[in-house]
């Protein structure tokens, strides 16, 4: 068990919501390192200086990192394999077949 | 355009002429850290320089302790606005450290437990310019500053001072580590302001 | 903001008039930045106490949190009338949207917060659904909303509260003091059977501690949410 002063990916919602037009703290992260799939609220961060680092619950690698700059801001996946994120669903219209 | 509120922010920070640009001076010593502390038994530890070819050379805690050992004093001023001066550390110099180590390399990468990486030019880290310290204000260094033993280059960003470090690899290309891959500059220079990447 | 209340002798709440505010969820957070004169600033996030109401402010509680420079500004120095940069409201995954599931709130300290968003809504909707806050605090004194809940739990129908008070009890308190543990929410939460929403926010250490045993009790853990606070503000 980690001890320490660690937030959770509630803690990116601010600075995520900067970049992506959705929350994403719902958006589903699975670990390059171990696979396992985790909201982005239930990782484990640390931060917020110098930037906020998230870490998979299960193994602890590093799945995201966030660097907030002035005018500017890096969003690093490479520690995800993928991210699923729900988007409002669009209503489809009917037309010629 | 920011919302200034009076009262906030003077009691134990202030912005001083002395400093490098955009630093305010800071009487505590905040921990900020990229994951969860790692906790090193002294009879596990060791530190390791590996040459550009695979060449290895290491030292044990009892065998960093029995080299010629410094006291220095340094400012050190971190990415995130503060600074501190004139802290105490006891330590080995790199200096002694490389005075065996062959190398043509220019670059080098530090690496520490837990897995955090950061790049420093190996002529940063010689002639006196950076330290593995093991002693903070007269104190052994405490797990959430970096001890056993830490990197301290003060003449850069404190994100280049490694802790927790167990090792050094020669590289012939300058290559970003932990913090420089997420955006933060390659080199780091506190007085031209080096942040981030573009600075 | 427009005006505060003492919630306890460390906690105030701020009422704040923000212009053009879209509206939350319970369970959303915003975040609060301070510039000092000299361009010093910092930041730090804060869950949104109250529910929303069409025109209606919005509601901070701030834990004055020992040396911490930004919420002893915010309890101690900040006046009525003086503006506060605020980022938000954001957070979508630790929110109630108020569907029929029983839901079971699990607070370590100024972690009642959020879940007294949620408790709020659902008043002003006059919901059913069946909620029970299980409310840690070290003692008596340091009980956030404490008269606002005892009239809820006599007014709002379905909603039940039990208070785990760690360090001090009230006088006449059955029990010692004793931090949550299995009992409490084996007795005081809902059977992981009645499938409940599950909200656990506080401390790293609380929230560690109170997700395990949820799911050792038999809770889906894809049915817990949780929100973990550092140490610091």
């Amino acid at each position: 068990m980690t001890t320490g002063f660690e937030l959770d990916g509630n803690a990116m919602a601010g600075d995520l919501r900067e970049i992506f037009a959705v929350d994403l703290t719902g958006a589903v992260a699975t670990c390059a390192g171990c696979g396992r799939p985790s909201a982005v609220a239930a990782l484990r961060v640390w931060g917020p200086a110098p930037g906020l680092v998230a870490r998979c619950p299960g193994c602890e690698d590093v799945v995201l990192r966030l660097v907030r700059a002035p005018g500017r801001a890096w969003l690093d996946v490479r520690g995800a394999v993928s991210l699923r994120i729900a988007l409002p669903e669009e209503s489809v219209a009917e037309g010629p077949a | 355009m920011s919302i200034i509120s009076p009262g906030f922010g003077g009691r134990r920070r202030s912005s001083r002429p002395d400093l490098p640009p955009g630093q305010y001076l800071t009487h505590d010593f905040p921990v900020l850290s990229a994951g969860p502390t790692p906790r090193i038994p002294l009879d596990r530890w060791s530190f390791t320089i590996t040459d550009e070819i695979g060449g290895r050379t290491s030292w044990s805690w009892d065998e960093l302790n029995a080299l010629p050992q410094e006291e220095f004093t340094a400012d050190i001023h971190c990415v995130t606005k503060w600074s501190k001066l004139g802290t105490t550390w006891r330590g080995v110099s790199l200096d002694t450290l490389f005075e065996n180590v062959e190398s043509t390399a220019d670059f080098t990468m530090v690496h520490s437990y837990g897995g955090y990486t950061t790049n420093v030019p190996l002529e940063d880290l010689l002639d006196g310019r950076a330290w593995i310290a093991h002693t903070f204000d007269g104190e052994p260094l405490h797990p959430e500053h970096g001890g056993p033993a830490r990197l301290v280059v003060p003449a850069l960003y404190f994100w280049k001072s490694a802790k927790w470090v167990d090792g050094i690899q020669m590289l012939q290309q300058d290559e970003p580590g932990f913090w420089e891959e997420a955006g933060y500059h390659m080199y780091g220079d506190p007085w031209r302001e080096q942040r981030y990447q573009g600075d | 903001m427009a005006e505060a209340r003492w919630e306890t002798p460390s906690a105030r709440t701020l009422v704040l008039d923000v212009p053009h505010w879209p509206g939350h969820l319970p369970g959303q957070h915003v975040d609060v930045r301070l510039t000092a004169p000299d361009g010093y600033s910092a930041q730090r996030s804060y869950s949104i106490a109250s529910a929303w109401r069409d025109g209606g402010t919005v509601e901070l509680t701030i834990q004055r949190v020992a040396d911490g420079e930004v919420s002893s500004y915010l309890t101690d120095v900040l006046e009525p009338g003086r503006q506060l940069e605020l980022r938000g409201p954001v957070g979508g995954w630790f929110v109630w949207r108020g569907t029929p599931s029983p839901v079971l709130l699990v607070a370590g300290g100024s972690g009642v917060v959020p879940l007294m968003a949620m408790i709020r809504a659902r008043g002003d909707a006059r919901g059913r659904q069946p909620f029970r806050l299980i409310y840690s605090v070290r003692t008596p004194q340091d009980t956030l909303y404490a008269g606002e809940l005892a009239r809820r739990v006599r007014d709002d129908p379905g909603l039940d509260v039990r208070f785990v008070y760690t360090r001090k009890t009230p006088d006449g308190w059955p029990e010692p003091p004793a931090r949550m543990g299995v009992p409490v929410l084996n007795s005081h939460g809902w059977p992981p059977d009645f499938a409940p929403d599950v909200f656990v926010c506080g401390p790293t250490s609380f929230v560690e501690a109170a997700a395990d045993i949820l799911v050792a009790l038999g809770h889906d853990a894809a049915k817990i949410r949780t929100e973990r606070f550092g140490g610091t503000a």
